[in-house]
């Protein structure tokens, strides 16, 4: 972290000061640019593994929440899966008071340095921002998830960080399967109520998708790690390579170990491919095992490894959330000469946060839009050597409401290259459903739950994207928080 | 944070093979004939191996892998003392489908005989007649010759070099079985992959249903990764969670076998190196 504390030093409190020289009202609060985030030079970063952007400077996050216009209605936090109360730690901001502002988000969210890093605001609290629709564009919004990252931060920094306090013991037992963000949300909120909580999880270290999927120059596992000791310090314990189904049946923890409720939070976890010829030629990754290699397993630091990553020079990725742009980047960090996104529809289409696609093309990753590969094409060795690709144009809006693409008869080309990530999305995880025939999952196999995250099981919770399917970690994290709820209620 | 399982003895059957038995309570009480385990031998840096389970004490709580140092991941395992602690991950995989077949023949090749052995007892209990075929490249590689001795109704043993039993591949005396009239009902093959394909050669044309156990690559071993993909009857399977075992006749072995060369050069550094670490701790072990 490289905040400048020296507000002197800083030219942003140059600007603080001149905008409130002068009592400062709507019209000119909407007169504030809003304020870029520092982040590496993308010549450099493209070439190491260290967190892009920088982090706003105290200055910077002051005169960012003066562009705030406190509205009474609040509409940021309708627009917050967890309803952080934005306005009011914005206000503290602007009194400089970050501790508070970050005790604020904490009242409803534990992971405000992970969300202001991995969620998409301009699609949740910043899409209904006043000052985006007066001027014009969600852009120009409050930076609501760059304030957050901002305290999270400070609050760090300073040693600040509060840790919940943990009543005496109600001798309850939870069991939470997964210590991704659903899970580790769960725990928190169930743990604060007495209740003794252990955390089974089948990787050998916490964070779920934070740890394998999400990578470093995105989400620095410093601060997963941390969050995870904030866990252990309240009591929370760790049951690590352990997975629920197979180590210990499900229902063995609630008949045999004495746990009163058990949370299923096991993530998405079966990707899904193509369906196209020459996909299991060698080469071909889902996006999945690209990056477990390299982040869970740390595959870019060669010499030390024990994982091996393919070599790569010319990439090529399929899809256009933010696993496909994370996949992209890595490949270029792991040394590709040249890596293409390929997607279906065009940029305004893409899934992914519109920060990693403005990232990922300043650091050069190409992007060819309306294209989608028939064929996986190999050489004589059953190595990967082109991709057969379709162009498309975008015909009539379908049921997402989004331009259906339509092919372009006759329009396919061949493009070489040497690897092929899958990154389409995830498919549910047999595993706890096959193991457990008592749980009742739909016909996507994703686990049914009432409004209250319980599933066909009774002490039996569910939510994340085992429930949902694939979608982003604050929505597991608001799903672990209403299964907490439901828990605590049970339990009391 | 509790991750970690201890060794509680540690065996060196020949230059290459080794027998470890770790304390793991739960996989010891769930694990069943057919199912594996993935071993790390350090929490930062190791690669997941998967590991078939050779035995498991239940009383105990302890389970019996028996690996060969093939590569630097397995060569850093081996090098894990008792009383040192190991990551295990498991049980993994579905277990053998084990029934009353009528007569079953057990077909283990080299690093193979040790997950064979859980399957071809637990065939023998559930009633079968049971032939084991017990192969290697040489002596030295032919492990669980006891246990194996114990449980067959016939134990046919060959080495590619005639240093022991018949000098011949395990599809010679396979292909004599399946001439038999009836010929067996089942054969159960888990070796290395090209002897695997050449069993399932030897039996198709005589209709003989034959389960083999994959060793892909894989990493998390949960479905997660898609890396242990084969093609088995123009299917897509993941061997984690469809397998490990598939009907041979099915599986795609040359897109298998090309698959587990995915790595090969990088492997190759990787052994290399760790030779030469070898080398240097020897030396300064002698100096010292």
């Amino acid at each position: 972290m490289t905040h400048r504390t020296d507000m002197n030093m800083d030219p942003a409190s140059l600007e603080l000061a001149k905008w409130r020289s002068t009592p400062l009202t709507p019209r000119t609060r909407l007169q504030i640019p809003a304020q870029d985030m520092p982040c590496q030079d993308p010549a450099v970063r493209r070439a190491n593994m260290q967190e892009v952007a920088l982090g706003y400077t105290p200055a910077q996050a002051m005169l960012e929440a003066e562009r705030c216009l406190q509205c009474k209605n609040a509409p940021c936090i309708a627009g917050c899966p967890v309803r952080v109360d934005i306005p009011a730690f914005i206000g503290k901001i602007k009194e400089g008071d970050f501790l508070e502002a970050a005790r604020i988000i904490k009242r409803t969210n534990l992971l405000p340095s992970i969300c202001g890093r991995v969620c998409p605001q301009e699609k949740q609290c910043q899409e209904p921002c006043t000052v985006g629709k007066a001027l014009g564009g969600v852009e120009k919004a409050v930076q609501i998830g760059r304030l957050e990252r901002f305290v999270a931060d400070y609050e760090r920094a300073q040693g600040a960080v509060d840790i919940p306090r943990v009543p005496a013991s109600t001798g309850k037992r939870v069991a939470i399967v997964g210590a991704g963000p659903a899970g580790l949300t769960c725990a928190a909120d169930v743990r604060r109520e007495g209740h003794e909580v252990t955390i089974f999880e089948a990787f050998h270290k916490v964070g779920g998708v934070m740890v394998y999927g999400i990578p470093e120059f995105r989400l620095p596992k410093a601060l997963v790690a941390a969050e995870a000791q904030v866990l252990e310090t309240m009591g929370v314990s760790f049951e690590l390579s352990f997975l629920v189904g197979r180590t210990r049946p499900l229902l063995s923890l609630l008949q045999k170990d004495g746990f009163d409720a058990v949370f299923i939070g096991t993530g998405a976890g079966l990707p899904k491919f193509m369906d196209i010829p020459g996909e299991n030629l060698v080469g071909v990754f889902s996006a999945n095992e690209y990056l477990t290699r390299a982040n869970l397993m740390k595959a870019y630091e060669r010499g030390k490894a024990g994982t091996p990553i393919y070599p790569s020079r010319r990439v090529a990725v399929l899809g256009g959330g933010n696993v496909a742009m994370d996949a992209a980047r890595m490949a270029l960090r792991l040394g590709a000469e040249e890596v293409r996104v390929l997607y279906r529809r065009t940029r305004d289409e893409m899934p992914a946060r519109a920060e990693e696609v403005e990232h990922a093309m300043e650091e050069g990753i190409i992007f060819d839009f309306l294209k989608s590969p028939t064929r996986v094409l190999g050489d004589d060795t059953g190595r990967v050597a082109a991709l057969e690709v379709l162009s498309y144009e975008l015909g009539e809006p379908d049921e997402s409401g989004r331009r259906r693409p339509v092919p372009i008869r006759g329009s396919e080309t061949i493009i070489p290259f040497d690897t092929v990530i899958v990154a389409i999305g995830n498919e549910s995880n047999p595993l706890i459903s096959r193991t457990t025939p008592e749980l009742k999952v739909d016909r996507h196999g994703h686990i049914l739950v009432d409004e209250r995250q319980k599933t066909s099981i009774e002490r039996v919770y569910a939510g994340g994207d085992i429930v949902l399917g694939s979608a982003t970690v604050i929505l597991a994290m608001g799903e672990g928080r209403r299964a907490a709820a439901a828990i605590n209620e049970i339990l009391q | 944070m509790h991750v970690t399982h201890r060794i509680v003895s540690k065996r060196q059957l020949s230059e290459e093979v080794f027998r470890m038995e770790i304390e793991a309570p739960y996989i010891a009480q769930e694990r069943k004939a057919g199912q594996f385990v993935i071993v790390q031998y350090d929490q930062e840096y190791s690669e997941r191996i998967p590991l078939t389970i050779a035995d498991a004490d239940p009383d105990r709580g302890t389970i019996t892998l028996i690996f060969q140092t093939v590569g630097a991941s397995t060569h850093r395992l081996a090098l894990k003392e008792p009383g040192d602690e190991v990551i295990v991950l498991g049980p993994l995989g579905n277990p053998t489908h084990i029934e009353n077949f009528g007569w079953a023949v057990c077909v283990g090749g080299g690093i193979g005989l040790a997950p064979l052995y859980p399957i071809a007892r637990a065939l023998k209990d559930a009633g079968n007649r049971l032939t084991v075929i017990s192969g290697a490249r040489t002596r030295d590689l032919l492990i669980m010759q006891e246990e194996l001795a114990a449980v067959a109704d016939e134990h046919i043993v060959v080495t590619d070099d005639g240093s022991f039993g018949r000098k011949a591949l395990v599809t010679a005396p396979l292909e004599e079985l399946c001439r038999r009239t009836p010929p067996p009902d089942i054969v159960v093959a888990i070796g290395p992959p090209i002897m695997m394909k050449f069993c399932a050669q030897t039996t198709r044309p005589f209709g003989v249903k034959t389960l083999v156990s994959l060793n892909t690559i894989m990493i998390d071993g949960t479905g997660m990764c898609g890396g242990c993909r084969v093609t088995v009857g123009d299917k897509v399977k993941f061997v984690c969670v469809d397998g490990p075992e598939f009907d041979g006749h099915l599986v795609d072995w040359d897109n298998m076998l090309s698959r587990l060369g995915a790595y090969r050069q990088q492997e190759q550094t990787a052994h290399e190196q760790c030779h030469l670490e070898m080398q240097l701790r020897t030396l300064q072990e002698e100096r010292s």
